[in-house]
């Protein structure tokens, strides 16, 4: 039981002053940014909501976002059920379970862009590892700085290599915290394999489920690096991912107005998607 | 063994392949890799090893990376202990909102806070320094450690609180020496996910640093745009950054099931 | 409802067994009859539980045969003996309504949806659970979760065997009689085999017509809860049953008799084996104080409202008697007297002696 107490703050302080300094004034001054106009030397002029209506008409932004929900949702298409079936054809115990998830955790740690980089030696045409075996051996033309739909595959394998290992590792744990019993009264209720999945694993691992989606999400539909160090968002501007296009607008054209629009724009996709994917997946949840 | 073990065997060797690739290209010769294709190196060097070990600009990458990491995880956990513990105690005013606008900053996009915190960190005179990286991951693990710490939390009963200050333990005490200790794992495990996504962020690192702090990562980059192709030099520094998260795994080999699930399942 | 008959059954969790101790269940042959109400009694550990579920199949006896009905069915899976099983918690399938959870073993079996509301509507009706055939068994209380498993086991017609494995572990003390009750019910009704493992004595003797009493992997007793406390056949089920046990008083045996601290104890009748630790076994309820007898100290009197419990000391030897009114404080010296017809001689724990007069 929690009891009332007022004084808990001074317990919460050290973090909210943090992650308000990092949190609460970047994002005030975005906002300031996102409602003014500026020519240079320190010179603002009120613009109101037109920086918000320009990126929300703008092709360049539907583009963008287009692209980044296709990738988004082509990564939660593959990466959940293939986490899933993972963990699932796993063994319960012994000594090759440890080894095996420290594998699969590796690749989770690996600094993003050298993530990327890997992905980049790998699949060079003529002299990486895939590239060679796709383009000599099985005589397929694999080019990604070329095709946008072998860019476009490349970065998607790249994400499910680099982040699937996240979903099997939640829906293990979610696993083997099943008693036997379930199973047990499975065999004799005379269920088969799929009504077991139905109806005993799945309803059970609906909370690591929940967590994994909604991380896979916000992380997928955030993500910068990786992309941006395989591909640069090209060829063209093919794979160019909202938060790749967002650092071009913001640090490269130093465009402060519409970058701030788009920034909070963003932002409140993401809060609001996740939002109803949580709302969604725990509404059946009685508390 | 039975058949559906062949599953997780092939997406081990999945994930395994690129790996093995950028450390085979490690140990080849720029030469023998814009030459053409080759399985296994076959001129083996570590030439571009010796490099990174003695050249500055390499090595200090690495340092400074460890450094900001480090620096993070600390602080990281060491503020959002007592707040885990304000969260799984006590109720007060503001807690459901402060709990909910903790975990929104996790899921901010990374790009959104580029420009800005490259004005603040410039403003505030730390510009270049490992204490800013530090900072501003923050924002990113402390809702995160905090939300992992309060699940551990979470399954302490507070007979335990209630026990030590009828014995006479002061807070600060108690928290040390009593609680400190039964959640142990739960510190572990937080520690483990500040380092790793503190260890992998590029964006934020590379933003906020110029030479003075810059990580290994921004080294990378630079390298990669900047001096043409030298892909083994490339693939080693790569490879020598998989090192430290291999050893961070290995410690908390035994709690990665469990702490995957947040000490919530 | 069918016969049961394990024979020679004998299993073990290692690989390679060496020694009885690594056996789990080191000799068992035993019949069930038809239509029976049992209870299958034991302490921990005393493998109950593995018995169970090689019954239902769930786990493979290293040796031995298990025969429902004379027909061989040690290789058959658990859906294909007809049994079921309720567990120390509640089973249930959480997403799905009562009404489908009760469903769910006639469907998977192929049943026509007439015949299944059939089946399901008669059971629901008597666990009294129809008014809540609509409603998601994740939101149910657990004693009605657990009435949800009873019923999937019952909603199979041709069901041989029903087992309950310790089922009311995780329900509240004050519903647990309820549920007892109900299940005592069913028994009768549905005139099912019912086997019902417990380590709560008084759950095995209010439920069961025949009990069984475990220890250490091996049948020790069978019999009516009124045999297995009138004459216990092993020291542990005289100690197990009954509330305080049974006093056992090491003893020594010389010329037919047999003697504690020096006093000779008559005993029910002549002693039938001999063997190397002797003690008298005699129930505190055929204890009592008077003038005379064997001597010992009030250690304590505890007052359990209907009577009263005397603990005495003999020597190192504790005695417990059930007595009315008059009791001596303790410290004080009393005389004990046994009722010879419930004296008995336990040789090696297993009972030495036979009422004098019968015929063996």
């Amino acid at each position: 039981m929690r009891t009332q107490n007022n004084k808990a703050w001074f317990l919460v302080l050290p973090v909210l002053l943090l992650v308000a300094f990092n949190g609460l004034i970047p994002i005030m001054t975005v906002v300031n940014y996102s409602v003014q106009e500026t020519f240079g030397n320190n010179l603002f002029f009120w613009e109101g909501l037109g920086w918000f209506e320009q990126i929300l008409r703008s092709d360049r932004f539907h583009a963008a976002l287009g692209r980044q929900f296709l990738f988004t949702g082509m990564i939660l298409a593959i990466e959940v059920p293939l986490g899933i079936a993972i963990a699932l054809s796993m063994p319960k115990s012994g000594f090759w379970v440890p080894v095996c998830l420290v594998t699969m955790a590796l690749p989770m740690l690996i600094p993003w862009n050298v993530v990327g980089s890997m992905w980049n030696i790998f699949t060079l045409p003529d002299i990486g590892l895939l590239g060679y075996f796709l383009n000599h051996t099985l005589g397929i033309t694999y080019d990604m700085t070329q095709n946008p739909v072998a860019a476009w595959a490349t970065v998607i394998v790249m994400d499910v290599w680099h982040w699937t290992s996240l979903v099997v590792l939640l829906s293990y744990a979610g696993l083997i915290a099943i008693p036997d019993a379930y199973y047990q009264a499975a065999k004799i209720d005379g269920a088969n394999g799929w009504k077991v999945f139905r109806y005993i694993q799945l309803p059970k691992m609906k909370t690591v489920l929940t967590i994994a989606i909604l991380l896979r999400f916000m992380d997928s539909f955030n993500i910068y690096t990786e992309p941006f160090t395989l591909t640069g968002g090209g060829p063209g501007n093919s794979t160019t991912l909202l938060s790749i296009d967002l650092v071009k607008i913001a640090l490269g054209q130093f465009d402060l107005g519409p970058a701030a629009a788009m920034s909070l724009i963003y932002f409140a996709i993401t809060l609001l998607v996740s939002w109803v994917f949580y709302t969604l997946m725990t509404k059946d949840d009685v508390k | 063994m039975k058949k559906r073990y062949l599953v997780p065997f092939f997406y081990i060797l999945f994930l395994l392949l690129p790996i093995y690739w950028l450390v085979a290209m490690s140990f080849k010769t720029t030469n023998e890799i814009l030459g053409g294709f080759s399985l296994f190196p076959q001129q083996f060097t570590l030439e571009n090893y010796r490099e990174i070990f003695t050249d500055p600009t390499w090595y200090w990458g690495y340092i400074n990376s460890i450094l900001y990491v480090s620096i993070n995880t600390v602080l990281s956990v060491a503020v959002a202990l007592p707040a885990a513990y304000a969260f799984s105690r006590y109720r007060f005013l503001g807690d459901k909102h402060l709990f909910f606008w903790l975990l929104t900053n996790r899921m901010a996009p990374a790009a959104v806070f580029a420009l800005p915190f490259f004005q603040l960190y410039s403003a505030v005179g730390l510009f270049d320094t490992h204490i800013a990286v530090a900072l501003a991951h923050c924002l990113f693990n402390i809702p995160l450690a905090v939300w992992i710490l309060e699940g551990f939390m979470g399954g302490v009963p507070k007979e335990l609180d209630e026990t030590a200050y009828v014995d006479g333990y002061s807070f600060s005490k108690f928290f040390a020496k009593i609680f400190l200790p039964t959640i142990k794992a739960g510190v572990g495990v937080t520690a483990f996910f500040c380092f790793m996504f503190s260890w992998v962020e590029l964006l934020l690192a590379k933003t906020l640093t110029a030479v003075e702090a810059k990580p290994i990562a921004a080294v990378m980059t630079r390298t990669a745009s900047s001096a043409g192709y030298e892909l083994g030099l490339l693939a080693a520094a790569g490879t020598l950054t998989i090192i430290p998260g291999a050893i961070v795994i290995y410690f908390v080999r035994n709690y990665i099931a469990k702490g995957f699930a947040l000490g919530r399942v | 409802m069918a016969k049961i008959t394990l024979s020679n059954l004998r299993h073990s969790y290692l690989a390679d067994p060496k020694g009885p101790d690594d056996y789990a269940l080191k000799e068992i042959d035993l019949d069930w009859d038809d239509g029976g109400a049992y209870a299958l009694l034991g302490p921990s550990g005393c493998g109950k539980t593995t018995l169970l579920n090689i019954i239902s199949g769930l786990l493979q006896p290293s040796e031995g045969q298990i025969l429902f009905d004379d027909v061989d069915v040690t290789d058959l899976p658990p859906d294909q003996r007809n049994i079921a099983q309720v567990f120390q918690f509640p089973v249930i399938y959480d997403t799905m309504t009562v009404y489908d959870n009760l469903a769910f073993p006639l469907r998977n079996r192929g049943r026509d949806e007439v015949a299944v509301k059939r089946r399901v509507t008669a059971i629901a009706e008597m666990l009294e659970l129809s008014d809540q055939l609509k409603v998601r068994a994740a939101n149910l209380t657990p004693d009605n979760k657990q009435k949800i498993s009873m019923g999937r086991g019952l909603v199979r017609e041709e069901v041989n065997v029903v087992m309950f494995d310790e089922p009311l572990t995780v329900i509240d003390p004050h519903l647990k009689w309820k549920l007892r009750s109900k299940l005592k019910e069913l028994q009768q009704r549905v005139n099912a085999t019912m086997i019902y493992v417990t380590h709560d004595q008084t759950e095995a003797l209010t439920f069961a017509d025949q009990v069984v009493v475990m220890d250490d992997g091996m049948i020790v007793q069978i019999g009516t809860p009124v045999e297995l406390f009138e004459r216990p056949a092993h020291t542990f089920v005289g100690h197990f049953i009954g509330s305080p046990g049974m006093n056992l008083l090491p003893c020594d045996v010389a010329d037919g008799a047999a003697s504690f601290h020096g006093t000779t104890i008559p005993l029910e009748g002549p002693i039938t084996r001999s063997g190397d630790k002797t003690e008298i076994g005699v129930r505190p309820e055929y204890v009592s104080v008077g003038a005379s007898g064997v001597e010992g100290v009030v250690r304590k009197v505890a007052d359990v409202g209907r009577h009263k419990v005397l603990e005495a000391i003999v020597g190192e030897t504790r005695v417990s008697a059930i007595v009315g009114d008059a009791v001596p404080e303790p410290g004080e010296p009393v005389h004990l007297n046994f009722r010879q017809d419930r004296t008995r001689l336990y040789v090696d724990g297993w009972l030495a002696t036979e009422p004098a007069g019968e015929t063996p």
